[in-house]
């Protein structure tokens, strides 16, 4: 099938030979080294374990219904948060986009065959399904009580609870996170096809590129954490037990050391979504390219450094804390840099309303309110009145959910008709975005007040002043609820029913959209060469865009000179 | 990806499939110092913070067996070395007898290794229920099997731990810590070497069909490149646990 965009508007054929229908069988995908089968293994795997994670989230949200609380014991309470998030962070937001989205679209965005280690990439998924069953199997056995955070010596020494498996688990799962870590990079490095310049690269590949720095300088921290940890519960080693003189305040630094870069691991391919997803449905380059490039790098590196701002209040010099302050301050620099490019690249934009540039139009205002929210708690003397409230909480879910899970849904949208090769229903899809927007703005704004008021976070009961807006929390998590499961039955529904996408239907201009939808197995037929700026509209005649006419809005079929 | 003799589907040339192989082991040993990086920020911290207590442990160690790992190591990092030379220089007949010297002496660092684990189970240093850092000196000197300067040398060691630490208690938390330590560290050390022995069992296999010579010998390199990492390490642990606040009689 040629790579040119069908510019009558007429209906589009599926290619003949695809990724998908290249092999058949079990084991040709579980035995696969394509990176977009794997993809699609993570994809499967990762919406089990977010499903799991809100299962949790939505017993607990019941039980915070009344002020003595509605369904579960204390202790019972103590686990529901724990493995909410032990399987929201560590099985759902960080592999989410970059082990399905950058595993599926970056080796074809920067013009390669595959990514530099196949089979490794492969290992990388059975690593996450071993660890994944080491936690499930934690879950299974009774659960854990210890918060995400697995602070010592509660983990170590206190806890009755199925501690032990869930920290092998997670442990195991971070090889898979250094894996596909290492293979961004190298691939990145060594894989780009001709003409494929660092600054040619889409702003995707720059967002992995920063995340896979994180993923590999913080990953093996956390492993050596957890792996001490582990062994001071099963061997009675000493290294974070006071009564051996071990230091429990260590552990939390190094858990921070990786844990807090770990919300950059979440946010960043989010943010790289969203810098393409918004130049195509502006029909405009993006603002300031080389800047959203920088700050995606700066993000990284400074988020190296502002760790011990989770521990203002756990025992740390008042100097260094207030270090650690400025510095967390700094990452607001990096961070607003894409806000105003994304918004500068909408000034004067020919914007249209489809479900994705909804998902990234919501992104940017979601995020702004989280990110401003964490100049709040990196605030010392504010710090010590909302640490350990549910403002932080609605703060992290506001970056967490209104960014990260905002990105991805938005890039499974976007990238749907190349994953598929066929369209979502756009009708239901902006309604499940809206619908989205509004359960997650009434589940965790009221948070914010609740935190702003007192409410202490991980607590089974509260006084009942503030039951209305627990009520408003979990009347808009089941609207959220709603929210998630909407584009999981239509977007299953369209990769049998779909209508057929055409290699390029927004369109848009990077290399993925200049090959068939579904891709190859090789992702092209000949290795691409690139000759074209990156964002560029205007000199990009196979787009079959003619002159700066704006779009029909809600039109997905290109639009064209003279109809 | 299909294969064609040496080359992968994925990449154009073998140099950028060595560019490649090269570059993602060099980031995989750059998470491997990250990795025992942990290890050595609380080895550092706490031995700071107990001075004492880390010398009566380093003290217990064997320095003879210590020393005697640490040149096997650093010859099977010679051999290593010269199997990658010969690979490179496409003399295919030395290739395996290097890995097969590498193995040899990764092996007999690692027996030496478990002599030394067992000397510790013996003398109750091992952390748990029964660890008691005075064992050997409240024993008379054959339970441990040390000769009588030993022994006294020992006891006196002992001594000065528990007054400057302010009390047995004390010292056997503190010397507990330590070796919480020397055996994460090591033990985590030797299992990177099994690792090491394994990959070099694979590579001797290849190399005896002669699949490596100067236009293809990514593997052995870049198991080279892990071997020595691990090797270094070594040289790391080496001083720290065995050398510092060592008396010498």
């Amino acid at each position: 099938m040629s790579a040119t965009p069908n510019s009558n508007g007429g209906e589009h054929k599926l290619p003949s030979e695809h990724y998908l229908n290249a092999t058949y069988g079990i084991r040709s995908w579980l035995l696969t080294t394509d990176h977009k089968r794997i993809a699609l293994l993570y994809l499967a795997s990762v919406t089990f374990f977010f499903f799991v994670g809100g299962i949790f989230a939505t017993l607990i949200r019941i039980h915070l219904l009344t002020p003595a609380g509605y369904l579960v014991t204390p202790e019972t309470y103590n686990k529901l948060f724990t493995m909410h998030g032990v399987a929201m962070i560590f099985f759902f937001l960080i592999p989410s986009i970059p082990a399905v989205l950058g595993n599926f679209l970056i080796p074809i965005m920067v013009g390669a065959k595959d990514l530099a280690f196949p089979k490794i990439n492969l290992l990388s998924w059975y690593i996450y399904l071993v660890g994944g069953s080491f936690v499930l199997y934690s879950f299974a056995t009774g659960g854990l009580d210890t918060g995400w955070t697995f602070y010592t010596p509660l983990s170590s020494i206190y806890s009755n609870s199925a501690v032990t498996p869930a920290v092998i688990g997670i442990f195991i799962n971070g090889f898979s996170s250094i894996l596909t870590g290492l293979n961004f990079l190298v691939t990145v490095h060594t894989m780009r096809a001709p003409g494929m310049t660092w600054f040619r690269l889409p702003l995707f590949v720059w967002a992995h590129y920063a995340t896979s720095l994180i993923m590999i300088l913080g990953t093996p921290v956390i492993a050596i954490t957890l792996l001490l940890a582990g062994l001071e519960r099963m061997f009675h080693f000493g290294f974070f037990n006071p009564a051996y003189g071990g230091d429990p305040i260590l552990f939390q630094h190094l858990f921070w050391f990786y844990s807090h870069p770990a919300v950059y691991i979440m946010i960043l391919p989010a943010m790289g979504v969203i810098s393409e997803i918004i130049p195509t449905f502006v029909r405009k380059p993006i603002f300031g390219y080389s800047f959203i490039a920088a700050s995606s790098i700066g993000i990284a590196v400074i988020g190296f450094i502002v760790w011990a701002h989770h521990m203002f209040l756990t025992g740390e010099a008042t100097y260094a804390a207030i270090a650690f302050s400025f510095l967390s301050y700094l990452v607001a620099i990096p961070s607003a840099v894409k806000v105003f490019n994304w918004t500068s690249t909408l000034y004067k934009g020919s914007i249209s309303w489809d479900t994705p540039m909804l998902y990234a139009l919501g992104f940017i205002g979601l995020f702004t309110i989280g990110g401003l929210t964490g100049l709040f708690l990196a605030c010392l003397g504010l710090d010590i009145h909302l640490h350990d409230t549910y403002f932080v909480i609605a703060h992290f879910h506001y970056i967490m959910v209104g960014g990260a899970v905002m990105g991805y849904v938005g890039g499974l949208h976007f990238w749907w008709p190349k994953i598929t090769g066929r369209l979502y229903p756009e009708f239901l899809a902006r309604a499940a975005a809206i619908i989205l927007f509004v359960g997650f703005n009434l589940t965790f704004f009221p948070q914010f007040i609740l935190g702003g008021l007192g409410m202490p976070r991980r607590y089974h009961n509260y006084p009942p002043e503030f039951q209305v807006l627990n009520v408003m929390s979990t009347a808009g998590a089941s609207i959220l609820a709603i929210g998630y499961l909407l584009p999981m039955i239509y977007l299953t529904w369209s990769m049998r029913y779909g209508k057929i996408a055409g290699p390029n239907p927004w369109p848009a201009t990077g290399l993925e959209w200049k090959t068939a939808s579904p891709p190859l197995t090789e992702n092209f037929h000949e290795t691409p060469v690139v000759d074209w700026e990156p964002y560029d509209f205007v000199n990009r005649p196979d787009l079959g865009l003619t002159g700066a006419k704006p779009r029909v809005p809600g039109k997905l079929s290109p639009a064209h000179g003279d109809d | 990806m299909h294969r064609t003799g040496e080359l992968y589907g994925q990449y154009k040339t073998l140099e950028q499939q060595k560019e490649t192989a090269t570059l993602g082991m060099w980031i995989f040993l750059v998470t491997e110092i990250l990795f025992f990086g942990g290890l050595f920020l609380t080895y550092t911290i706490n031995r700071h913070q107990f001075p004492t207590a880390f010398g009566v442990g380093g003290n217990m160690l064997s320095l003879p067996l210590g020393f005697a790992n640490t040149v096997v190591l650093i010859a099977s990092s010679f051999t290593m070395a010269m199997s990658v030379w010969s690979a490179q220089t496409s003399k295919k007949k030395l290739v395996p007898l290097f890995l097969i010297a590498t193995l040899v002496l990764g092996t007999v660092f690692l027996g030496v290794k478990v002599v030394e684990y067992k000397q510790k189970f013996d003398h109750h240093i091992v952390p748990g229920r029964n660890f008691d850092v005075t064992y050997c000196a409240k024993n008379p000197a054959s339970v441990c099997g040390l000769t009588e300067k030993d022994h006294e040398d020992e006891i006196k060691e002992v001594r000065e731990g528990v007054e400057a630490e302010g009390g047995e208690i004390a010292l056997n938390a503190h010397a507990q810590l330590y070796f919480s330590l020397y055996f994460g560290m090591t033990g985590l050390h030797a299992l990177h070497m099994i690792v090491g022995a394994g990959l070099l069992l694979w590579l001797i296999l290849e190399s005896r069909k002669g699949r490596f010579d100067a236009n293809y010998n990514t593997p052995v390199e870049n198991i080279g490149l892990y071997w020595h990492f691990v090797d270094i390490v070594w040289i790391f642990l080496f001083p720290l646990l065995y050398l510092i606040n060592r008396h010498l009689a």
